[in-house]
Parts: structure tokens; C-alpha cells; sequence
């Protein structure tokens, strides 16, 4: 029995030699489950009878030397806002409670096609829309390196489920730096792959031409193995791309060695806590040493991305929630009328932040705002789309720290919308570029808080960026640390 | 003062492909409800909209049909409404870069001949449709109202003419040319009782001659070309009897009542609607490549109004020429088939508009059950200008001929139809008839010139109607 941190990669290693089986890495995923989710709370729901009927099935096909790749009989968590088919689905919203969808998300059969068991739904901010996982309808959750403290968010509930020990990897959904942020609070990787390399088709839709799936894992090479697993073209998303999917785990031992690393100016400096910026400090210092060139790239337009961001993704996000109505599924609040059936379904469905940013979207694309607002926000997308092609020629990659900060306390920016906006403004720009960046953790401040530092690259440049995460991994020795409180200490068997 | 109206038509049009405009579903009509359904259709969370590529095509055809531009770019954008049988709450629609765009239509009534501008031809996709259950099956007494999506998501195009129409004859005549264009290019079956082709029209009224456009109406719910008109003309009657009382038209949408013959108005909504149009993120801009356009341009069959030109350049006459190349294919082939055999394509035009459509009508019978060929109208029409039928025999002929019972002569001798022109034998007639009716005669010959025409009805009663006129005209002046 290994005594470290499961990883896709050594848990993969254990069920091939016969060390384990999918069944015991499920039992000892559950089991952690069980001790921390009453504190940690990164489930909705916990699909044990599917998940043992999955991880027996693995077991089998793996008796008989069927073997489906690195994902075999991995148990994996998905974030509850990626259909499964018979399997409650509810983006953490009151609206969706009890909705059990009759189809799997691309993602989700990629997986499940990959031979990973689906432990169970991850716990987000309502619809995606947060970034603590506070606006959960159905209760926060924690990070396990300090249960005061929140996880990040959206994707909170998976990227805590990792930190936790109770999944091996998650996938999660980033908008606006919803994997990357939570990975980087919770001391975990994530990354946002680049836009339409993963299928939407199945991902409750929050801003469609900003979602995207991707993976939170404890490795950079687990992350290279998630995506390959659920990236590649599909039929059904008609902004899928269409053509190969690179090899995304075929350049990590490449090192830094002559690439030139841009160090973003706008993402530092004031409102950044001084031990992410020392962090990031040492780290690209690290990187020259290994034979990384390191030069500061000015993109001033870093400083309104979070601006157009909060006009473009609202926008969409107001048609994208429009069709919870009452009329079809999840909730409904019978009215006299559909008129209000359909109003009093929303009041009652939607929570505080929801509807902020419904209220907000239908506003910017109004008549007389339009051109404002939304108009305004998508010119600002595109010249923020020629300024990052202007550095991709001085540069290989960009760096900055994934967060100003480490995690905040529960309750810290709940009242102050603009303070939690703030989170993502280091992420939120390859989310209006839709290149894909990375979150790798690369120390803890004075407090045990995980600090993430994010790679982010040109469109399709995963396999440079995972170089580039990998080597940052590698010297930040990040595994050596102490693990969270809240983890699987060292030598308990899993 | 004097008002004139300035009228504009929008069409919806549901283009007849297999699958619909976003989802594999079957398009139907008249099925159980909701058993063409898919979370795509439905609207279920996390699906996405892939677009039908024959659609695409079919509405470029429909375009180039309508010499309109072909945007080389095009974009779809989201509509968005609230409404229970929209299952998305936004309708995906194009806003400012629609597929085709400025083209014309030329129409033509026995009365006109105009050009209609064509502002654009955009695609969207249907929506649902309520079905009111319990009490009157009307919106108001309808105790519930259920939605079947099986629409939901059939390709649907919508034709927007500039207000070139200045009468609700005139619309109405472009109303009819624009459906004999969309039967033509084959895009949809557009049957306006099914719903598959449906007509709005924008009225708005203005002093004579002012350039200025008035408040425009929008009136819905005409289920037939004459149900067009008189809205339009009921429309066009109230808002002249408002600015004549001094009121002012107000911009709304009204309802035809094809009972009452007015128009209602509908649920007032404060200002215009806004329906916050943005580019739909689902999917990518279209892009055409132009080569492809004018591929798809030179497989245009012939239009009606190129051939109703050349059917007058073969002499038809200009009504049934217009009315011939508006008409089915199977029976535009009977006119043409006709003509090859020899037939005076006047005479054949005549024909195939007058009595055959006629005849099908009586018959109940639909033109593919069409028992005739193009040959036995040629046989025909030479029969009647040889003088060998009268032209009322000549459609007792047809009848025959479509009854089955053989060739034209055929028909003729079998039931005794063919004209008697043979002198000797109307001699002998005429001679009888003289011989029983020796007063009409006298009184004839004393200078009562009507006793005459009783002569004749006595001959043609002897004939049983088949004595040639002509000739007996000419034996009963010989012999009075
Ligand atoms: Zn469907």
C-alpha cells in the first residue's frame, strides 16, 4: 500500500500490480468521504451504489486484461454542474433540486468510456457564479487546510474532494478562473484547458463563450492525463475544435531551459497579499536558474478585463438561465397564469447571486445599453485578444500568481461583491481569450495557506504550459510540505 | 385628405428537412404530441445547439430564388422572450447579418405588374405550440393549456419585403407569387393550413404622396390568401377611420378575426419589445464560399416569372400564361407535353387552366391523379379547331377522355359527339323540318324574320345538337 497521496499515476501503478484494486481505491475514497465530508462538505451527492457497480466492472475488465488507460478504475468527482445521466444534477441551485438528467455531459461518458468511477457531484457556487463556493443553495464548503476558511470557487467542492483525499482528481468548469482559483486555494493543480478543446455539451451552460471544462488534480501529469481523457472533438458542440488533440503528457520532463517566460506587470503589486507576491518571486527566480529567460510583458488591458468580464459573462448567463421556467423540470411555483408561473418559479429557484448577475446581464444587453455596455465589453475582448498576440511574440508562456491572495475566511467578501469579484482577476483574461492556463501550488504562507502560481499559454499551447507547470512543480516540492489538516496523513493506508 | 396605405409582408416559411434546424429530431406534423423531442429541443440543461447544414442550403437556394446578396458571413444571434411553448426562453434567430438580404420579387395580377423589394431572408427556428384543453379550446375559457414541442426547433425562414405594397390586392398577389417561389425552389410544401408557410402584414397609412412612413400595425393570424386581403383591407379601413376622427394609430400588434372580419388587438405591451439581441455563443459565424453560392445559383429551376415569359413568347394568352406558371408541375407538364405533341400552345394554355383544373375540381381528385396526357389535349384541341367537335362537345369529349374511355375521337364517335357538316345529309334535315312546319315557314316568308332561329333550334333538336351551325345557316337561307 502506497503511503502517499494517492496520485492518478501511483494509484494506476498500485491497481496494474495488483497492489490494489478499483474497489479499495473507492473504499478508501469513501472512507475519507466519510470523515470529512460532515466538516468539508465538497459533496452534493455521493453515488456509492454506481460508483461500486463502476469500480467492479474496472476490476473485472482489468482481470481479463482490458485495460481502457491511465483512468481505469480512478475514482474521479465531478463537479455537479456536468449532467449525469439518472444522477441528480442540480448546479447547486434550488431550481434544479431533484433534476436527474436523461443524458451524460461528453465529458462525463469520455470518463466513464475511460473505464474512471464517478464517485459522486461536487459542491460549486450556485449556477458556477462565485468564488468561495458560498453561494452554494445547499451549504458551503470548507478547505480542508483550514475549515474557517473557504475553498475558492466555483469549483470549490472539487478541488477541496482533492485537497481532502476523498477523489483522486476532479473535473471542474472555469468561467472566469473557477478551477484555477480553487486549486490555488486549496493547494491543488488546475487547469482551464483552451476554449472548445473540451465538449460543453452537458455542462449546465453559465457564459458559453466563456465555459469550459477541465481538470483538478494532485499533479501536473495527472492533469495531462484527465484532459486527454476528456478533451478531443465532439459532434455535439458546435464549438468544438476539430482538429487532433495534442499529447498532453509528452513534454513534462522538458524543463525551462530557453523558454522565455513573461512576467505579467498588471497581476502584482498593491492588493496582492506579500507572500503570493514573494512567492511568485522566488519561484521565477527558480525558473531562471533553470535556464528559463524571465522578462516583465506589459498587457494594460489586464486592468479592464474584469470590467468587460462582469458585462459578457452576465449577459450570457441571463438567456442561458432563462429556461428554468417551471415549465419542464425542476422546480415549479404554480402561478394563475405560465406568466407567473414562470416569475414565481425564478423568485423562489434562484439565489441572491444568481439573480444579481441575471438582473445585471438583461440590463447590459438592453436597448439603449447595448452599445454601453455589452457592445463596449466585447471591442475591449477582442483588442485584449491582439494584446496577448503581441506578447506571444516577445514570449513563450505568461506567468502570475492564480490568486492575489491565500483562502479568505467564510463570510470575508460575502457582503461585498466587488471584494469577491476580485478573486479572479488574474484568471479571468484567459477566459476572454479562451487560452488555456494552469494552477500549480507552490508553497503555503505564514498562516499553512496553499499559494498557486498559473501558467498561461496561447491557444492549443498546453503541452508548453504543462512543461513549464511540471518543471514549476518540480522546484516547488509543493508534496513535501505538510499536508492540510484536513488530508490523508502520510502511511494511513488508502 | 387623402390616406394611402404603405403595407409590408413578413413570411414564415418551415422548410421541409428531415431533421431540425438544431437537433436530430424528426420534423412532423399531425403526430402524438411530444414524440419528436430531445434535451436540444426541449431545452434541457447543458445541451447545445448543432446547426442543419441542409437548412442552411435550402435558404440560400431560397435566397438566390429572391435575387437577394448572400452575406459571405453570417451570424446567428439570440432572441429573447419569455413564452411557455419557447423552451429556451430565447429564440435563435439572426439579427444584423441574416443569411440573404436585398432582393426583389416581380408579381403580376391581370390588373399590374410591380417589383416588391426583398429587405431580408433570414433563418430561425420554430417554437412550440399551446394547445388549449378544456372548456371553449379558446385562449380565455381554456381551463389548462398544454404544450406539444414536436415544432419546437423545425428550421423555420422568415421573408421580410420592404413596404413597396401600396393595396391589399397587391399584397395578396405577392403573398400568392412569393409561395409559387418557395413550392418551385422545393424548400417547404408551404401549406398555409398546416401552418407550414404563414403571413404577417405590416399597415401603416399616409397622406397621399408624403415620403414620410406612418405608425405601422402589425397584423397576425391569416390562415388564407383572402384572409390576407381583408385583414389588410379591415386594417387599412380602421386606421383611416381613426386619423379622419382626429385619434392617432398606436403601434401594436392586432389579431384577424377571421369570423368578426376585424382586427383585435393583442396584449398591449408598454413600448416596443426589446428583445436584447447578442450573438449566440453556441455557435461559430457561418461562412460561405462563393463559388458554392453560385453553384447553388446555376441549380435554380426556372422561376414563375421567367416562365410565364416564356410561355407568353409561345403565344399563351397573358392570364393563363400567368395563371399556367404558377400551377402544379404535373400540370404545367401537361400544357408543355401538349404543345411538343402539336397542340396551339393558346389553345392548350386555355385548356389546361380552363377545363382540366375544372374537370379536377368537379372530380374532387388531386392533380397527380391526373388521368390525361399531354398528347389527348393536343388530339383535342385540333379536333375542335378542324371543326369535327363543337366546343361544347369538346368538353364532354375531355370528360370522357378523363372517365378512361380512350382517345379523343374515340370518345367523340362513341357517344355520338362528332359535328355533322355533311351538306347533303343537313339538306335532308332541313328539308324535313320545312316539310313539318309549313306555317313557320309561311310566316317566315311574310317577313317575320325571329320565326327563323325557331327553324334552326328544330334542326339542331332533329341533330341532337351535333348539326355544324354554319352550314344549316347556310341551307336555311338558300332555301327560305
Ligand atoms: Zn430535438
Amino acid at each position: 500500500m502506497p503511503s502517499q497521496p494517492l496520485s492518478i499515476t501511483s494509484a494506476g501503478a498500485a491497481l496494474r500490480s495488483g497492489e490494489t484494486t478499483s474497489v479499495e481505491l473507492l473504499a478508501a475514497v469513501m472512507s475519507r468521504a466519510e470523515m470529512t465530508e460532515s466538516e468539508l462538505h465538497c459533496y452534493l451527492n455521493l453515488d456509492r451504489e454506481g460508483a461500486m457497480s463502476a469500480a467492479r466492472r474496472a476490476d473485472r475488465e482489468l482481470d481479463r486484461g482490458e485495460d481502457r488507460g491511465p483512468l481505469h478504475g480512478i475514482p474521479v468527482a465531478v463537479k455537479d454542474n456536468m449532467c449525469t445521466r439518472g444522477l441528480e444534477t442540480t448546479c447547486s441551485s434550488k431550481i434544479l433540486a431533484g433534476y436527474r438528467p436523461p443524458y451524460d455531459a461528453t465529458a462525463v461518458a469520455r470518463l466513464r468510456e475511460a473505464g474512471a468511477v464517478i464517485v459522486g457531484k461536487t459542491n460549486l457556487d450556485e449556477f458556477a457564479m462565485g468564488s468561495s463556493t458560498e453561494n452554494s443553495a445547499y451549504g458551503p464548503t470548507r478547505n480542508p487546510w483550514d475549515t474557517g476558511r473557504v475553498p475558492g470557487g466555483s469549483s470549490g467542492g472539487s478541488a477541496a474532494a482533492v485537497a481532502a483525499g476523498s477523489a483522486i482528481a476532479a473535473l471542474g468548469s472555469d468561467t472566469g478562473g473557477s478551477i484555477r482559483q480553487p486549486a490555488s486555494l486549496c493547494g491543488v493543480v488546475g487547469l482551464k484547458p483552451t476554449y472548445g478543446l473540451v465538449s460543453r455539451y452537458g455542462l449546465v451552460a453559465f457564459a458559453s463563450s466563456l465555459d469550459q471544462i477541465g481538470p483538478l488534480t494532485r499533479t501536473v501529469r495527472d492533469a495531462a492525463l484527465l484532459l486527454s481523457a476528456v478533451a478531443g472533438h465532439d459532434p455535439a458542440d458546435a464549438t468544438s475544435y476539430a482538429g487532433q488533440t495534442p499529447d498532453f503528457a509528452g513534454s513534462l520532463d522538458r524543463g525551462v531551459d530557453g523558454l522565455r517566460l513573461g512576467v505579467v506587470k498588471e497581476l502584482g503589486g498593491e492588493g496582492y497579499q506579500p507572500e503570493v507576491s514573494e512567492a511568485t518571486e522566488m519561484m521565477l527566480e527558480k525558473l531562471a536558474a533553470r535556464g528559463a529567460e524571465v522578462t516583465e510583458v506589459s498587457l494594460p488591458l489586464f486592468d479592464v478585463a474584469l470590467s468587460a468580464y462582469y458585462l459578457i459573462a452576465p449577459a450570457e448567463c441571463s438567456a442561458n438561465l432563462a429556461r428554468f421556467d417551471g415549465m419542464r423540470y425542476g422546480l415549479s411555483v404554480k402561478g394563475s397564469t405560465a406568466s407567473d408561473t414562470m416569475s414565481d418559479t425564478r423568485a423562489e429557484g434562484f439565489g441572491p447571486e444568481v439573480i444579481r448577475r441575471i438582473l445585471l446581464g438583461t440590463y447590459a444587453l438592453s436597448a439603449g445599453y447595448f452599445d454601453a455596455f455589452y457592445g463596449q465589453a466585447q471591442k475591449v475582448r477582442s483588442l485584449l485578444l491582439d494584446e496577448f498576440s503581441e506578447a506571444y511574440e516577445k514570449v513563450d508562456v505568461l506567468v502570475s500568481p492564480t490568486s492575489p491572495t491565500t483562502a479568505f475566511r467564510l463570510g470575508e467578501r460575502t457582503q461585498d461583491p466587488l471584494a469577491m469579484y476580485m478573486s479572479d482577476i488574474c484568471t479571468i483574461p484567459s477566459n476572454l481569450s479562451g487560452h488555456p492556463a494552469i494552477s500549480v501550488p507552490i508553497g503555503l504562507d505564514s498562516e499553512g495557506l496553499p499559494i498557486g502560481f498559473q501558467v498561461m499559454a496561447p491557444a492549443l499551447g498546453e503541452r508548453l504550459m504543462m512543461a513549464v507547470a511540471a518543471e514549476v512543480e518540480r522546484l516547488a516540492g509543493f508534496d513535501a510540505l505538510p499536508p492540510p489538516a484536513l488530508a490523508p496523513p502520510p502511511g494511513v493506508p488508502l | 385628405m387623402k390616406w394611402e396605405p404603405v403595407i409590408g409582408i413578413e413570411v414564415h416559411v418551415e422548410l421541409d428537412t428531415d431533421s431540425k434546424m438544431f437537433c436530430g429530431c424528426r420534423v412532423s406534423f399531425g403526430d402524438p404530441p411530444n414524440t419528436h423531442v430531445c434535451p436540444v429541443c426541449l431545452a434541457l440543461p447543458g445541451s447545445l445547439p448543432v446547426p442543419n447544414r441542409k437548412a442552411i442550403q435550402e435558404i440560400i437556394r431560397l435566397g438566390l430564388a429572391l435575387n437577394c446578396r448572400i452575406n459571405p458571413d453570417s451570424v446567428f444571434h439570440r432572441k429573447n422572450y419569455y413564452y411557455a411553448d419557447l423552451p429556451k426562453n430565447y429564440q435563435i434567430s439572426q439579427f444584423d447579418v441574416p443569411v440573404c438580404v436585398d432582393g426583389w420579387l416581380d408579381v403580376e395580377s391581370d390588373e399590374t405588374r410591380f417589383r416588391v423589394g426583398i429587405e431580408r431572408v433570414h433563418m430561425e427556428e420554430d417554437t412550440g405550440k399551446s394547445v388549449h384543453v378544456g372548456e371553449g379550446g379558446r385562449i380565455h375559457s381554456a381551463a389548462e393549456t398544454l404544450v406539444d414541442f414536436n415544432r419546437a426547433g423545425t428550421p423555420l425562414v422568415e421573408i421580410v419585403s420592404r413596404p413597396d405594397l401600396k393595396s391589399a390586392a397587391d399584397a395578396r398577389t405577392y403573398a400568392q407569387e412569393l409561395r409559387a417561389v418557395v413550392v418551385e425552389t422545393g424548400v417547404s410544401d408551404a401549406r398555409m393550413e398546416r401552418g407550414s408557410i404563414r403571413f404577417d402584414a405590416n399597415v401603416s397609412i399616409r397622406p397621399e404622396g408624403s415620403p414620410r412612413l406612418g405608425v405601422k400595425v402589425e397584423i397576425k393570424n391569416m390562415n388564407s390568401f383572402r384572409s390576407l386581403e381583408k385583414a389588410i383591407r379591415s386594417e387599412i379601413g380602421r386606421q383611416t377611420a381613426l386619423v379622419t376622427a382626429g385619434e392617432r394609430v398606436v403601434m401594436e400588434t392586432r389579431h384577424w378575426d377571421e369570423e368578426a372580419e376585424v382586427t383585435h388587438g393583442m396584449r398591449t405591451k408598454e413600448g416596443s419589445s426589446d428583445y436584447r439581441y447578442f450573438t449566440e455563443p453556441d455557435l461559430a459565424p457561418m461562412a460561405f464560399d462563393s463559388s458554392w453560392v453560385e453553384e447553388a445559383r446555376s441549380l435554380l429551376p426556372e422561376l414563375p416569372a421567367l416562365r410565364r415569359d416564356r410561355y407568353r413568347g409561345m403565344g399563351v394568352r397573358p392570364a393563363a400564361a400567368r395563371v399556367l406558371a404558377s400551377s402544379d408541375p404535373r400540370l404545367r407538364s401537361l400544357f408543355e407535353e401538349a404543345v411538343e405533341s402539336g397542340a396551339d400552345p393558346v389553345a392548350a394554355g386555355n385548356w389546361v387552366t380552363g377545363e382540366v383544373t375544372a374537370s379536377l375540381r368537379r372530380r374532387e381528385a388531386s392533380v397527380g391523379e391526373l388521368p390525361l396526357r399531354g398528347d389527348q389535349i393536343a388530339a383535342l384541341t385540333r379536333m375542335v379547331s378542324e371543326g369535327r367537335v363543337s366546343a361544347g362537345a369538346a368538353r364532354e369529349v375531355l370528360e370522357g377522355v378523363m372517365d378512361g374511355e380512350g382517345s379523343p375521337s374515340e370518345v367523340a364517335t362513341r357517344r355520338n359527339l362528332l359535328q355533322l357538316s355533311d351538306r347533303t345529309a343537313l339538306e335532308e334535315v332541313v328539308e324535313e323540318v320545312m316539310a313539318a312546319n309549313p306555317e313557320a315557314v309561311e310566316r317566315y316568308r311574310s317577313g317575320e324574320g325571329k320565326v327563323r332561329g325557331y327553324l334552326m333550334g328544330q334542326v339542331m333538336r332533329a341533330t341532337s345538337g351535333r348539326a355544324d351551325p354554319r352550314a344549316v345557316n347556310e341551307i336555311l337561307s338558300a332555301r327560305l
